[in-house]
């Protein structure tokens, strides 16, 4: 379980996020909701460990720790609101980069990612580059790509809104059928039907 | 004809100097543009030492006024400080040398500057992907950031590298012996346009070739967008 405890953020002058604690839980799907601009994107970023909190104190597994050191672990995967796949590699190279500069075998990250692809029904789409896939697609091949380092928690920042609306139950499946593996998931967004569809807790930010 | 084929030696040997200047500078500057558009560019990154912040901080400052006043004089001065006026305090140079080492450090702050626009131009989002996925810094420039920022800059390269052949005709003023000056001498001692006349169409079939090859290497990144 990963735990924050009085998070705070700051952007000059305009506090953004006032002693904010929250419990992620093991297995879960927290989803954490507000109005626009209520600072849900910052505190997951703060999370991901893409900018720091100006205080508050985080614990994982009871012990204290820092969100650089949990990216480091491999403990995070972000899945982005645009998604962020990288243009100039296929979709199979996108999932198998990071696994293989980190040290897995060229022959097991591809059969990893060979085998998300095919659970997230993209078997075909392999060798494609990300410029030739719908929005959907890229979606599910950043989950991929985050999925493929295993890590324990996956972030997902506002997955509906890049997205056509008739997508929304689909990326709720989604998010379901990853948790249904057994990942704990946070996933921020301001849809509160979608919150509703996949989440086990809620966690409101607000202005 | 006869006449043209006896000009035609020292106007291929002026060629040669040309080109040596041409890929030569090249060679240098291309990784060293590089290098300091990385140093303009550099992110700092959550957790880093305030140490190693005001270090880069400092770096990018030091890259900046480099990049003034390298492309902030003409390289006509640049070349004439480096031959003679280096000279005045003991530091000497063979012509070839200096002017390689200033074209090299002119071109460079060029192309810094064309590769921070090519830097600019990759979304954060991507720097932001490498991170969450724990790609090193060098990782994140060779496979994701760096092939996005050639397919950017490659346009403005092209551009750069015409221009070069033609600014290398510069090196008369150090006394080296290039592909326009001996088209002047031939011109200046027959009294007759000719050579020079030849000396544009050797620059047209150097730039068509470099278009021809510019157009090719545009088209090898055609595979993403």
């Amino acid at each position: 379980m990963l735990e924050l405890t009085g998070i705070t953020k700051q952007f000059d002058t305009q506090v953004v996020l006032k002693d904010v604690s929250l419990k992620i839980e093991d297995q879960k799907t927290l989803a954490i909701v507000g109005p626009s601009g209520a600072g849900k994107t910052t505190l997951l970023r703060i999370i991901a460990g893409l900018i720091t909190a100006d205080s508050g104190r985080f614990t994982w597994n009871g012990e204290a720790t820092t969100p650089a050191q949990l990216r480091k672990d491999g403990v995070i995967g972000v899945v982005f609101q645009s998604f962020e796949l990288f243009p100039n590699m296929t979709v199979l190279r996108n999932i198998t980069l990071a696994p293989t500069l980190q040290g897995l075998s060229a022959a097991d990250a591809k059969a990893r990612a060979l085998k998300l692809l095919a659970d997230l029904d993209l078997a075909d789409q392999a060798e494609a580059f990300p410029f030739s896939l719908s929005g959907g697609q890229k979606q599910r091949v950043a989950i991929a790509r985050a999925l493929a380092l295993n890590p324990k928690i996956l972030l997902y920042d506002e997955p509906t809104s890049a997205l056509d609306p008739n997508l929304r139950q689909s990326v709720a499946n989604l998010v379901n059928a990853v948790k249904a593996q057994g990942m704990t998931q946070v996933v921020v967004t301001h849809d509160m039907d979608f919150a509703q569809s996949v989440a086990d807790t809620t966690y409101t930010v607000t202005k | 004809m006869d006449y043209i084929s006896s000009i035609l030696p020292a106007l291929l040997s002026g060629t040669k100097m040309t080109l040596a200047v041409f890929g030569l500078t090249l060679l240098g500057a291309i990784p060293l543009g590089m290098l300091l558009s990385v140093g303009l560019m550099r992110r700092e990154r959550p957790g880093e030492s305030a140490v190693k912040k005001w270090f880069f901080r400092g770096l990018k400052g030091l890259i900046e006024g480099y990049d003034w006043v390298f492309r902030g004089t003409p390289l006509l001065l640049q070349l004439i400080f480096v031959f003679y006026g280096l000279q005045m305090v003991g530091i000497v140079f063979q012509r070839f040398d200096a002017a390689i080492i200033t074209f090299v450090l002119n071109y460079a702050a060029y192309f810094s500057e064309i590769f921070r626009g090519g830097f600019d131009a990759v979304e954060e989002g991507q720097f932001e992907a490498a991170t969450v996925l724990n790609l090193t810094r060098w990782q994140t420039l060779r496979y994701v950031v760096i092939p996005q920022v050639l397919k950017i800059v490659l346009p403005s390269m092209g551009n750069e590298v015409i221009n070069l052949v033609k600014d290398s005709s510069l090196v008369y003023v150090i006394g080296l012996g290039d592909l326009l000056r001996a088209g002047n001498i031939a011109s200046a001692r027959d009294v007759t346009l000719v050579p020079l006349m030849l000396v544009g169409v050797i620059y047209l079939l150097m730039t068509l070739v470099l278009t021809f090859v510019q157009k090719k290497i545009e088209k090898s990144y055609d595979y993403f967008k």
